[in-house]
């Protein structure tokens, strides 16, 4: 699959996900003219159940998506490569107990706990990011766990090490460096996954609140009138399924590409 | 192999351990009271009072985790807050519909991923390899909250061939199963094509092609019955996604299971009705995983003997 696809269809994301900043946008005025319109002149998306803009809460729909994304990915990969990395390199009871923390978590399948925990800390979109970094950060944990284990017995490790480096100046300089190509390929995955659970947290009300705006949100608010007006579900279905794709595409890219080189790097 | 099945056997109660020890915190990470939340501000002191007694809520919290283990250890998970029934009533009344869902899209997946993948794997680099693997793609990209209402909207709004929600009579169980067997045949239709790629390339498949034996049986019987062992831990793995997925597919369409009772609890704040499914699902799910690797342990020795790797 050619790279312009998805990277264009993430730099749209991006780029709307930012122009809300800067656009005059009024994703919550009413148009009581217009409730449940089709697509036409004036506003190319239609109108929904109360007579607002879709398109223009299409945009705060992929503002609120880029930023809990951006929050939840950035936070469950540094906490969980905190904890994975130092507790593979310091062993022990701590790494024990570790594992059986990891395991723990991974026994809740999927984003049940996280439905769980959004559902009792109360709707918002701030408890979504908690939630969903709460369950984030156990696969980097578990990844940077198992990259340090195969890589702190390597040479370089053992002579900064004997020449005296301190520990944290190893977990940083020598082994992060290393360990960066799987995290990358993990966290590029994790967007996608980031992109659905959150939309799907919405659509189960746990989410936004009115009047903001998410994709999920407003599958879940189109559904009441899918036989008068479709194109209240079909709009931000479309544009979560085109982010998702993109993201799944580019990962499988990324890996093919991550993967021979380090392919290449361990013959030479 | 008694061995292995200890080892196995004390993680799993290890884990069940601290999965219930969370499902108990549950209620405790809330911010603020949970007794307050769960009223409101209009609230009467001796109402507040009254529930917190009836929760449990004014012991210390070990003397409390005690008083829910007990209970556990009983099948006793409380009394529901909104219906005023014993929680365990309530999941027995759900749990075959969750269940009926469960197997039959299991069938489902099984059905689209086994063929798609083979075909691809047998068929490598042609366009039925091609559109496998895109319908793959997609498989994994669309979420059963839209794939959910894009079936309504076509089979049952446009086409009218089955209910739109709930559960009558023996139709209504095909969308919610064609949904969320759409996203797990997507991913085991992807492995089921790489295991079978590689089994391909056996030395065996070459013997038995040479010997001349018809190609289907090659496929069928040297081929896939060894391409299946990854693949069953892979679906033990996806039992686990498909009861999560459960809880938003049932929401979808109104299924009246354990999934839809968890939104519904989380809903009208039944907190021992929350705890109580998300630990049933999940403990379910240790259940399933722990069966999966004794079953994988069974069919293959290199795993009960390689010191439990």
């Amino acid at each position: 699959m050619r790279l312009w696809f998805p990277s264009g269809v993430l730099a749209i994301w991006g780029l709307l996900a930012v122009s809300v900043w800067v656009l005059p946008l009024t994703p919550n005025l009413i148009h009581l003219a217009h409730i449940l319109a089709p697509p036409g002149p004036g506003a190319w998306l239609g109108y929904d159940d109360l007579g607002r803009d879709i398109g223009e809460r299409l945009l705060v729909g992929a503002h609120t998506s880029f930023l809990v994304a951006a929050c939840v990915v950035s936070l469950s990969a540094l906490l969980g490569t905190v904890v994975g990395t130092v507790s593979a390199y310091r062993g022990g009871w701590w790494d024990r107990v570790i594992v059986q923390v990891i395991d723990i978590f991974l026994a809740f399948p999927g984003i049940l706990l996280a439905i769980a925990l959004a559902g009792l800390l109360g709707p918002g979109i701030d408890n979504v990011v908690i939630a969903l970094a709460v369950v984030g950060w156990v696969g980097y944990a578990r990844l940077s766990r198992a990259q340090v284990l195969s890589l702190k017995h390597r040479e370089h490790v053992m002579a900064a090490e004997s020449l005296g480096s301190g520990r944290v100046r190893i977990m940083i300089r020598h082994l992060l460096p290393l360990m960066a190509a799987p995290l990358i390929i993990e966290a590029t995955f994790g967007v996608a996954a980031v992109v659905i659970a959150e939309a799907g947290l919405s659509f189960l009300g746990l989410g936004v609140q009115p009047p903001g705006a998410s994709w999920g949100a407003m599958i879940r608010d189109g559904t009441r009138y899918m036989l008068v007006a479709p194109h209240l579900v079909l709009a931000p279905g479309a544009a979560i399924c085109a982010v998702v794709l993109s993201v799944n595409l580019l990962g499988d890219r990324l890996r093919d590409r991550l993967d021979k080189r380090l392919i290449i790097a361990a013959r030479q | 192999m008694f061995s292995y099945l200890a080892q196995r056997l004390a993680g799993a109660v290890l884990v069940v351990f601290g999965v219930i020890s969370i499902v108990f915190l549950l209620i405790h990470l809330i911010p603020g009271d949970p007794v307050e939340i769960m009223l409101g501000e209009a609230a009467s002191s001796t109402d507040r009072e009254a529930l917190r007694v009836a929760l449990g809520l004014d012991q210390p919290v070990m003397l409390q985790f005690t008083h829910y283990l007990h209970g556990l250890l009983q099948f006793d998970l409380g009394t529901s807050l909104q219906s005023r029934r014993p929680v365990t009533d309530l999941l027995q009344e759900r749990l075959p519909a969750t269940l009926l869902l469960a197997s039959v899209t299991l069938a489902v997946t099984l059905t689209l991923a086994l063929p798609l993948g083979m075909l691809a794997a047998v068929r490598r680099g042609s366009a039925w390899d091609g559109g496998a693997m895109a319908f793959s793609m997609l498989g994994v990209s669309i979420p059963n909250f839209w794939l959910g209402p894009l079936l309504i909207l076509v089979f049952s709004l446009w086409l009218g061939w089955f209910p739109v929600s709930g559960r009558e009579g023996a139709g209504s169980v095909v969308l919610p199963a064609v949904t969320l067997g759409t996203g797990l045949a997507a991913v085991l239709s992807r492995m089921v094509r790489s295991s079978m790629l590689e089994v391909l390339g056996e030395d065996y498949i070459r013997t038995a092609r040479a010997k001349g034996l018809p190609p289907q049986r090659v496929i069928l019987h040297h081929g896939l019955r060894n391409a299946l062992l990854p693949v069953i831990t892979l679906l033990g793995l996806q039992l686990g996604a498909l009861l999560a997925g459960a809880v938003i597919t049932e929401t979808v369409f109104s299924w009246p299971g354990i999934g839809l009772l968890t939104i519904e609890a989380i809903q009208s704040r039944d907190y021992p009705v929350v705890q109580a499914c998300v630990l049933l699902i999940s403990v379910g799910y240790v259940l399933v995983n722990l069966l999966t690797d004794i079953a994988y342990a069974w069919a293959d020795p290199r795993i009960r003997l390689g010191g439990g790797g």
